[in-house]
């Protein structure tokens, strides 16, 4: 049967199809539909870890134990997991083990645009490149079957282009679930040095044996046609080069690492000059062209987001001194300027009361990742850092000891799944050394910024099954910390004072501001109206930045269509304009 | 028909874009022909911008329709359809809805919606649809709808026969909203 899949559902499919029986991950953009399309097939076990270094651990035991396993994560994810990963390269695997990393060239939601095939090669691990949803469903099974072959996990690499891109897929009948024998070796899994000596050696021959299949596999793909110029590429870009290209010779690699230079000597021997066309880093170009070859790659395209047909077409045909297309942007000449749509937090997202405050003191903010990150932008503008999940606590620390001029004004701001993620170590840090420094946890019980997904204090699986629900300010005095408060955010005049007063206590404070995510529970309260007799026009409510909250003909005015009723504006307004549509007035 | 149909389906975060899309690409699976959509899905929740891409044809490589490859631009909202108006052939179609959702610039603002956004588009295009689709979709009974209202009109341009487009409803909208969906569905199929 046909059926359209994204390339996210595919993987999830093919690793059904291919017997899978433990899954794990963390949510991040572009990869969290994998596991939540797991979910459809309950002969698997499927799991949200905290962070992607316990998902890939628990990957680990489940392939040491016998089970073919999945594990996925976005491509940021693959770094808080490469401990476990550049180790479990020696030890090898017993059940299959397929790594997914999503990257996201062009950053479409993400911090950075790291090009995750690099690990691939620091790992020493084969990596297999889908170009689109049916052969993410193929390279999901036959990546299982490399990684049993060659003793070793494999990584399925995925870009945005391909995770969120539907295409036809054909299903074919899933095979039993594959239990393979548990058998103690501990010369094989535990990696003290004399063992971890030993099974390097074996990683290197591995590798021999790796590019030899790489010569071999129906993976890798030549088709001689045009021989004026061949192009080696993968992936997404494959679909860009026949668009552009279709009569052009291509060596398409379906696996990228390692690579054969026998493959690759031999398809360059048969056309003229070569191109490769790649996203993000020179990985093909580096290894072709150690292999002697000349070619062009990042001289002609660029290293930053992504490629596109159009863009293919136009430098190669510049290259070859062919005519490129007319140009298009005649449509747009003479337009009236287009205001940019940019993403915002939620009518009544608990968030923004806390940024409003945090802006209103002051504050110098140590920020996190998550929907939350949006307070960085105008008209709230209260945080002064990001770098990545958990920096928050660690970050607050260091300018505290570097300028402690600074100390009283420093807040970090974590949101929940992000304080399990990674943040509980950076508060232990502030602990023990001794910081004085004020944590906000911002716990909305859910992972809003990936789609809502479940964490360990919601008290539900990633199968929606009841759990424990870890107690966040238990776990925090648990810890040590002696100055723990929770709050609602919406009380906004005890969220100022409790923050003035904890910033400046001698000691770690945790904050910990408890409301729900506006989507997960429609408040249906109502919505809020201006009285215009009494507005002065002041615009302070404006300053929450609430989309709500629109200037129309120089006067504001509450949007009743999209007002969350959550009462934040009314508090905000110091002449008392703003009330409940239908409540009296006094 | 055309051998190969570029469509770009363009709107604001929660107005049922990519529901949308995924029905065409159904449509175009159920009609036996290749079909690829990619979207762009992350931020659209919190009410930004998304665009999302349907190609169908023999055969369909690149996902992505690019500056002046789109036959129909279906677009939701007004700012949208001006915003990736260059995207059209330049013998392209633009149907509309002619809904307003000011983005967060203009609310704060600090920049404004342009005006006459219509006839703009108009005297640049050959050929425009632009309705209230908001409207249609109220009358059927649920606002919801407008995004299937254009679908409907999207539906009779396109030249597939009803029944697949009722077909593709009934394996995508969930059960509870199918019965408004079909109906706002076919208020755009007989409007033009
Ligand atoms: C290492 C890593 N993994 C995953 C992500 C993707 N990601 C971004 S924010 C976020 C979670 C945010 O949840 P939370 O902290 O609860 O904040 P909320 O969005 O609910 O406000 C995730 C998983 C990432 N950026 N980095
Ligand atoms: S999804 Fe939830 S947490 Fe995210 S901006 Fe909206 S209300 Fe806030
Ligand atoms: S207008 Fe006021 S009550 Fe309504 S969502 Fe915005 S801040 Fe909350």
């Amino acid at each position: 049967m046909k059926v359209l899949l994204t390339g996210n559902e595919a993987i999830a499919r093919g690793a059904y199809e291919a017997g899978v029986g433990v899954a794990a991950g963390y949510p991040g953009t572009p990869s969290t539909e994998i596991l939540e399309s797991i979910v459809q097939y309950p002969r698997i076990y499927s799991q949200w870890s905290p962070n992607e270094k316990v998902a890939f651990e628990v990957g680990v035991g489940a392939s040491i134990a016998g089970s073919r396993t999945l594990v996925t994560m976005k491509h940021v994810g693959v770094n808080v997991a490469a401990d476990p990963l550049l180790t479990f390269s020696y030890t090898g695997v017993n059940g299959g083990f397929v790594l997914v990393s999503a990257d996201d060239p062009g950053m479409h939601s993400s911090q950075n645009e790291q090009d995750n095939r690099r690990y691939g090669r620091l790992a020493k691990i084969p990596v297999l490149e889908p170009a689109d949803s049916r052969e993410a469903k193929e390279f999901a099974a036959k990546a299982f079957e490399i990684s049993e072959a060659f003793d070793t996990p494999v990584m399925l690499r995925i870009t945005t282009r391909i995770a969120h891109s539907q295409g036809m897929v054909e299903l074919a009948e899933p095979v039993p679930v594959v239990k393979k024998e548990y058998i103690k070796n501990a010369q094989k899994y535990v990696m003290i040095p004399a063992y971890g000596r030993i099974r390097h050696t074996v990683v290197e021959e591995r590798t021999e044996k790796l590019v030899q299949y790489a010569g071999e596999t129906e993976l890798n793909v030549t088709k001689i046609k045009d021989r004026k110029f061949g192009i080696i590429t993968s992936g997404i870009c494959y679909q860009y080069v026949k668009e552009a290209f279709p009569q052009a010779s291509i060596l398409k690699l379906g696996m990228t690492y390692p690579l054969s230079q026998k493959l690759v000597k031999d398809f360059a021997s048969q056309v003229d000059r070569v191109f490769v066309v790649e996203e993000l880093e020179p990985f093909l170009e580096e290894t072709v062209v150690t292999m002697g070859l000349k070619v062009d790659g990042k001289r002609l395209f660029p290293l930053i987001g992504e490629l596109s047909a159009k863009m293919v077409r136009e430098k190669i045909n510049r290259e070859m001194g062919l005519a490129s297309s007319p140009d298009e942007e005649k449509t747009r000449e003479g337009l009236p300027s287009i205001p940019a749509r940019p993403p915002v937090l939620c009518p009544g997202c608990p968030h923004r009361a806390v940024f409003y405050v945090l802006k209103k003191l002051k504050m110098v903010v140590t920020g996190d990742i998550g929907c939350y990150t949006l307070g960085a932008l105008p008209p709230l503008e209260a945080m002064d850092t990001t770098i990545c999940m958990g920096a928050s606590i660690g970050t607050a620390l260091g300018m505290e000891k570097s300028n402690p001029e600074l100390a009283k004004r420093i807040v970090a701001v974590i949101g929940d799944s992000t304080f399990f993620h990674s943040g509980i170590t950076g508060l232990v840090d502030m602990l023990y050394n001794k910081g004085k420094g004020t944590v906000l946890i911002l716990d909305n019980s859910t992972t809003a910024m990936t789609g809502h997904q479940q964490h360990p204090a919601t008290g539900k699986t990633l199968k929606n099954e009841p759990t424990e629900a870890v107690n966040i300010a238990g776990l925090v005095r648990g810890l040590g910390v002696k100055r723990v408060v929770e709050v609602d955010p919406f009380e906004l005049a005890r969220l100022e004072a409790l923050i003035k007063e904890e910033t400046a206590a001698e000691e770690v404070s945790v904050i910990i501001a408890k409301r729900p995510c506006a989507l997960l529970e429609k408040a249906a309260s109502g919505y809020m109206v201006i009285d215009e007799s009494k507005c002065i026009n002041c615009k302070q409510c404006m300053a929450l930045g609430c989309p709500a909250i629109a200037l129309r003909d120089g006067r504001v005015t509450i949007n009743p269509e999209i007002c969350n009723g959550c009462n934040l504006c009314t508090q905000v307004c110091k002449v008392g304009a703003i009330r409940k549509a239908g409540e009296d007035v006094e | 028909m055309l051998n190969k149909i570029n469509l770009l389906l363009v709107g604001v975060g929660g107005q049922g874009t990519i529901l949308a899309s995924k029905i065409l690409a159904e449509v175009a699976l159920l009609s036996g022909l290749d079909v690829k959509m990619s979207e762009i899905h992350g931020m659209a929740q919190r009410g930004g911008s998304v665009v999302t891409h349907v190609k169908m044809g023999d055969e369909i490589y690149s996902p992505l329709v690019e500056k002046g490859e789109a036959d129909i631009i279906l677009s939701f909202e007004q700012l949208e359809a001006l915003r990736w108006l260059s995207f059209l052939k330049p013998d392209g179609e633009i149907i509309t809805g002619t809904q307003v959702i000011e983005p967060v610039p203009v609310i704060m603002g600090k920049a404004v919606y342009p005006s006459g956004i219509v006839k703009t588009i108009q005297g640049r295009v050959q050929k425009l649809i632009s309705l209230d689709a908001l409207a249609f979709a109220t009358e059927c009974g649920n606002a919801k709808a407008s995004n299937v209202v254009l679908m409907g009109v999207l539906a009779r341009r396109l030249g597939f026969a009803k029944e697949i487009w009722l077909k593709a409803l009934d394996n995508k909208v969930p059960a509870k909203f199918l019965d408004i969906n079909k109906k706002a569905f076919t208020q755009g199929y007989e409007l033009v």
